[in-house]
């Protein structure tokens, strides 16, 4: 298979559409947290100068009202609403999302972006780690169905799946941490210790200090895929193609990786992709709950510090991220789905 | 109907677990009537008290039994959810149905909206909105918007359902008598689509549910009211885990496990029962 098998017309067409699609997410996206705040009632300005205020400085008026102008001017509260939209677009652009309030003035989005890669690294490896040994699982269970250990596994997949993950989180935790203490409490690396990610020892104690919240999300994550993928195979097995390879002989595992979960795949990637669009607001609580420096922390932070235009910029860079994640994963359907480049 | 509950309880465990979790859910929501303290007063027993027979899931470092706080909290989750699911399902049945039976522009317009939803990241559009109306949120608004963001899945499945019921000879023969095109969707459709819409409602249930919990754990809820999750923030704001009193955290996880377990049980043993195979074997004939 050449890219020029792949990269033919109807996938250009193909190509388009998801192009339109993502764009339009985007667009409703970032246009509902553009509308949200200035239909609120309250103004992240006037919170700010309150809050200033009841911690009891003693502020002249006259340096209130500047401040009011000049955190306006930063928030992009100046204007005309149709003016606030279009030059909130142009910041956005820049990737300006203003000023993080309790690390004033650094930039928003530079905060963002140093607690980006904890999420990314702890989300993506579960996800996929979950992603495939659920597939795995499920493959099997579906071919061997009727067996005792499937059943086992399909009660077990059953229970977990609607436990929500960080319900999951404080369960591993009150065991593993309180009960047999075998794994920290907080933190995602030991106290003290440099962040240098080319050090063995910090490697192994972030390491250590992941398993937990890493072994929650990979648990909760399993069912779903376990179960998706038992139900699609057990209707490909009735099939004629794979009866007929069975009775030519094919070796059974031949028929289970090759013929028969090679064809169930194809749900199970758009559903990767979907899981993968939700990496960026799907483990806060479990950050929260295990004090990693990720977004969910961070988001936390935020919320009780009131900085504004750091939940907008989670909010913002969420939206983004997710379609974006979601469109390559469907840019990537046509290399496993010979109907969408062929067609 | 009744034979069809005999039926399941006979033949699906699931189902039986499902139910065992609605009479107890329905038992601590009734027991809130008969509460000896008020959910959120604090110091009406003994602080700090492991669980034990008389503080039956311990005591709270605020001195609030943890057992009686539980059951106002499963009810306002309760209550939270249901709200919340019948409220996205009326958004979800109406674009659903009328988006199938309808087709051409009205279907192309409804689907392109419903798909952006679908892949919309709702969480962060939950923060923000609570991060800023934190104060005027009161949990009917917050029902109102998580429905507004929480129907776009379902209203596929229900359209999926009525492309292919619109293909039916009675589909037909309906339009031919002159039958109004409402009257086709909600009298004639309907009855087809109503099992989807069961179970898909109790996973809205779960997860409106869930979503508040996120929320309230981050403290982005009415915090004097007491839900799953601000009973696990009011933990985490004490640091009950560090000071050793685990029971506090464990009651609501424990209910939480125990509730959504048994409903998602509940929604795949009916989701079973809809495949007519299954109920061709319990009938005893052959799958």
């Amino acid at each position: 298979m050449t890219l020029k098998h792949v990269f033919n017309k109807s996938f250009g067409k193909y190509l388009l559409g998801r192009l339109g699609q993502t764009v339009m997410v985007i667009f409703i996206g970032i246009t509902i947290t553009f509308i949200i705040p200035r239909l609120a009632p309250t103004n992240p300005v006037e919170q700010k100068i309150n809050q200033m205020m009841v911690s009891g400085a003693n502020i002249h008026p006259e340096a209130i009202k500047q401040f009011r102008e000049a955190m306006n001017d930063l928030y992009g509260l100046k204007g005309t609403l149709l003016e606030q939209y279009l030059s909130f677009w142009g910041r956005l652009a820049k990737g300006d999302l203003g000023p993080s309030i309790f690390s004033f003035p650094l930039p928003a989005s530079q905060i963002i972006m140093k607690s980006m890669p904890w999420t990314i690294g702890l989300l993506l490896s579960t996800s996929i780690i979950s992603w495939l040994l659920g597939n795995l699982l499920g493959g099997l269970a579906g071919y061997q169905s009727g067996r005792r250990w499937t059943r086992w596994a399909e009660l077990a997949a059953n229970s977990i799946r609607p436990i929500p993950y960080y319900i999951f989180a404080f369960i591993l935790l009150i065991v593993f941490c309180f009960l047999i203490p075998l794994f920290p409490t907080l933190g995602a690396y030991d106290r003290g210790m440099q962040e240098e990610w080319l050090n063995p020892a910090f490697l192994l104690s972030v390491l250590h200090h992941t398993f937990l919240p890493a072994m929650s999300l990979v648990l909760t994550g399993i069912g779903g895929w376990l179960l998706g993928m038992r139900a699609l195979v057990s209707n490909i097995i009735s099939e004629d193609y794979v009866q007929y390879a069975e009775v030519a002989g094919v070796k059974k595992k031949t028929i289970l990786y090759q013929y028969v979960m090679r064809n169930a795949m194809l749900p199970q990637i758009t559903g990767l992709g979907l899981s993968l669009g939700g990496i960026f607001s799907g483990a806060l609580i479990t950050e929260y709950v295990f004090g990693i420096p990720g977004m969910g922390q961070l988001s936390y932070r935020a919320i009780m510090g009131f900085d504004y235009s750091l939940i907008m910029g989670i909010s913002i860079f969420s939206i983004v991220g997710v379609s974006i994640s979601v469109l390559i994963v469907d840019l990537l359907y046509p290399i496993f789905d010979p109907r969408v480049r062929l067609s | 109907m009744i034979n069809a509950f005999k039926g399941l309880w006979k033949t699906s465990g699931y189902f039986r677990f499902g139910i065992v979790t609605l009479a107890f859910s329905l038992t601590m929501v009734i027991l809130t009537f008969f509460a000896p303290y008020k959910p959120m007063e604090s110091y009406v027993v003994a602080p700090d008290q492991p669980p034990s027979f008389d503080n039956w899931f311990g005591t709270t470092s605020r001195g609030q039994d943890l057992f009686w706080q539980m059951t106002f909290a499963l009810r306002n989750s309760l209550g939270f959810g249901i709200i919340t699911a019948f409220l996205s399902r009326i958004i979800a049945i109406w674009v659903g149905m009328y988006s199938g039976y309808k087709g051409g522009w009205l279907d192309k317009f409804l689907m392109s909206i419903n798909d952006s939803f679908v892949i919309m990241p709702v969480l962060p559009i939950l923060l923000l909105l609570n991060f800023l109306l934190r104060d005027q949120m009161n949990w009917f608004y917050m029902a109102l918007m998580m429905a507004m963001l929480g129907w776009a899945w379902d209203a596929r499945l229900i359209r999926s359902q009525v492309l292919s019921l619109k293909e039916r000879v009675f589909s037909e023969t309906a339009v031919f008598c002159g039958m109004p095109t409402r009257k086709i969707i909600f009298k004639e459709h309907m009855p087809y689509v109503l099992p989807v819409l069961f179970s898909t409602t109790i996973n809205n249930l779960l997860w409106s549910i869930g979503m508040e919990v996120t929320l309230s754990i981050l403290g982005l809820t009415n915090l004097n009211n007491p839900t799953i999750g601000v009973v696990i923030f009011w933990a985490n704001q004490h640091q009950a885990m560090i000071s050793g009193s685990w029971w506090w955290i464990a009651a609501p996880v424990l209910v939480t496990v125990f509730v959504f377990t048994g409903l998602y049980l509940l929604s795949v043993s009916l989701n079973e029962f809809i495949d007519p195979r299954t109920r061709l074997r319990m009938k005893g004939g052959a799958a």
